[in-house]
């Protein structure tokens, strides 16, 4: 299972780290952390472990925007 | 038609309303265990689709139907969506609902999920040039109306009013707000607040007009104007009607149940305690214990998706024989609202702590933390800017609201 940010749609509204702390988090600005390491407009995950999938789906469904896709 | 397509009514839950809650409420009987037909019937063409967008920078741009769908889960995969179609009545007795086509379908679980409708502004004039702003089609409407250069007029100044008129400052039109309050967004965010949000407003150019009632609308055959009771009259290409919304509930009557606010539900969102219908949603009045156990309606985003979780697995639970989840229900509601460069982000139950409102943290000219508290408790915040401290004020929230609900 692996997690897709959009971060052209992604608005860093912090909903996800509160779904899903162990997986997003937002930096010392309030940006989604992945953008720092991140380039192009598509964050992509390693593969997580399955335990995390409801939090994950959490966070996709809690997501202002819809910028997080749960593959796999 | 009864029963439909063949379909025992033990083997089916049906959904009335196919937004945001009908969708992860249908997720939620299925996740729960619940294997037979679940159908989801809703009024719009449109499959389940995010609204926050419509009054923001969906409004005027070129944002449509599939930019704004949700994905459909794969545990609701198998759901089968009625799209167009609209519930008329309910029997909460004889478990059916019956269509506006004359079918009648039987159910064994029953999810109350068709959500609110604008209120209109009763006053006399042409119809024609007069929108509200919910739906995809609404906005459709609305754009067909709207070039660069044109003028708006927006009656209400609450989050929508306010967020329209952003948008619209953005897209080049004139904007008037007409609203009886003094000060715009009042209820929730405060006399000190809204104020602090007119400045804001009003340097881009917006023009209000508060403590201020449209008494008609002046046109041949469509809107050109508004005429307010002081005698101002508003040209007006186009008026926004931004004065709140109303349940949903008409297809319920005469079933015995409180309809008074929405749908009053006990705290696993079972309506007046039957295990086989749920609400969720703008609709579902429930008690937060969080807070309280007072019984309320929340029209926050956030708040239908928990809802839907919850009164969605209530139901499934009850479905396939099983007992409801005994973890007490009590979501941390937030909201958000983009005003022009402006992100404003609200944790907790605002509405709760109006009587007490103190500055934080900040400035209200520039990023701003704002505490709402009742007997001395913080029970909501409302931040301006602020983004590096979403996650500080969001858990202090569910902190002081634990502490504050164990006092009550």
């Amino acid at each position: 299972m692996r997690i897709t940010v959009d971060l052209n749609k992604c608005q860093d509204h912090g909903q996800c780290v509160f779904s899903a702390p162990s997986v997003f988090a937002l930096d010392d600005q309030g940006k989604l952390s992945f953008r720092a390491e991140t380039t192009g407009s598509k964050y992509t995950s390693a593969d997580l472990d399955e335990s995390l999938r409801d939090d994950v789906e959490e966070a996709a469904d809690a997501c202002p925007l819809q910028a997080i896709m749960v593959e796999g | 038609m009864t029963g439909g397509s063949g379909v025992d009514r033990e083997q089916r839950c049906v959904v009335v309303g196919a937004s945001m809650g009908g969708l992860r409420a249908a997720e939620a009987v299925r996740k729960a265990g619940f294997t037979g037909e679940i159908t989801v019937i809703g009024d719009e063409p449109h499959m389940p689709y995010n609204r926050p967008p419509l009054s923001k920078d969906a409004l005027l741009g070129s944002t449509g139907a599939a930019d704004l769908a949700f994905r459909v889960p794969r545990a609701a995969q198998d759901v089968r969506w009625r799209l167009g179609e609209r519930v008329i009545a309910a029997d909460l007795a004889a478990r059916t609902v019956t269509l506006d086509n004359g079918d009648t379908l039987d159910w064994a679980g029953l999810v109350v999920a068709t959500g609110l409708s604008p209120r209109r502004v009763p006053i006399p004039g042409p119809l024609a040039g007069r929108h509200v702003i919910r739906t995809l089609d609404d906005i459709a409407a609305l754009r067909r109306e709207l070039t660069p250069g044109g003028r708006l007029v927006v009656i209400g100044a609450g989050f929508i009013g306010c967020e329209v008129a952003a948008v619209a400052r953005g897209f080049g039109l004139e904007v008037d707000i007409v609203a009886p309050e003094p000060v715009p967004i009042e209820r929730p965010l405060g006399a000190e607040l809204g104020s602090a949000l007119r400045q804001r407003h009003e340097a881009h150019g917006v023009r209000f007009h508060l403590g201020r009632l449209p008494v008609r609308f002046e046109g041949p055959d469509r809107v050109t104007s508004v005429v307010l009771d002081d005698g101002t009259e508003l040209a007006a290409d186009a008026v926004i009607e931004a004065v709140g919304c109303v349940p949903n509930t008409g297809w319920l009557q005469g079933n015995g149940l409180d309809l008074s606010d929405g749908v009053l539900c006990d705290n696993l969102l079972r309506v007046q305690g039957r295990p086989d219908v749920v609400a969720c949603g703008d609709i579902a009045r429930f008690p937060n214990l969080l807070f309280d156990e007072v019984p309320r309606r929340v029209e926050h985003w956030t708040m239908v998706t928990d809802t839907a979780k919850k009164a969605g697995n209530t139901l499934g639970r009850h479905l396939i024989g099983a007992d409801p989840d005994p973890v007490p229900f009590a979501p941390i509601p937030s909201f958000w609202s983009d005003q022009y460069d402006l992100r404003l982000q609200s944790f907790g139950a605002v509405g709760l702590g109006a009587e007490d409102v103190r500055v934080l943290e900040g400035d209200l000219d520039d990023e701003v933390a704002v505490g709402y508290h009742r007997g001395g408790h913080l029970v909501g915040v409302v931040l301006i800017g602020m983004a590096a401290r979403y996650q500080h004020y969001r858990a202090l929230i569910a902190d002081c609201a634990a502490l504050a609900a164990a006092e009550a």
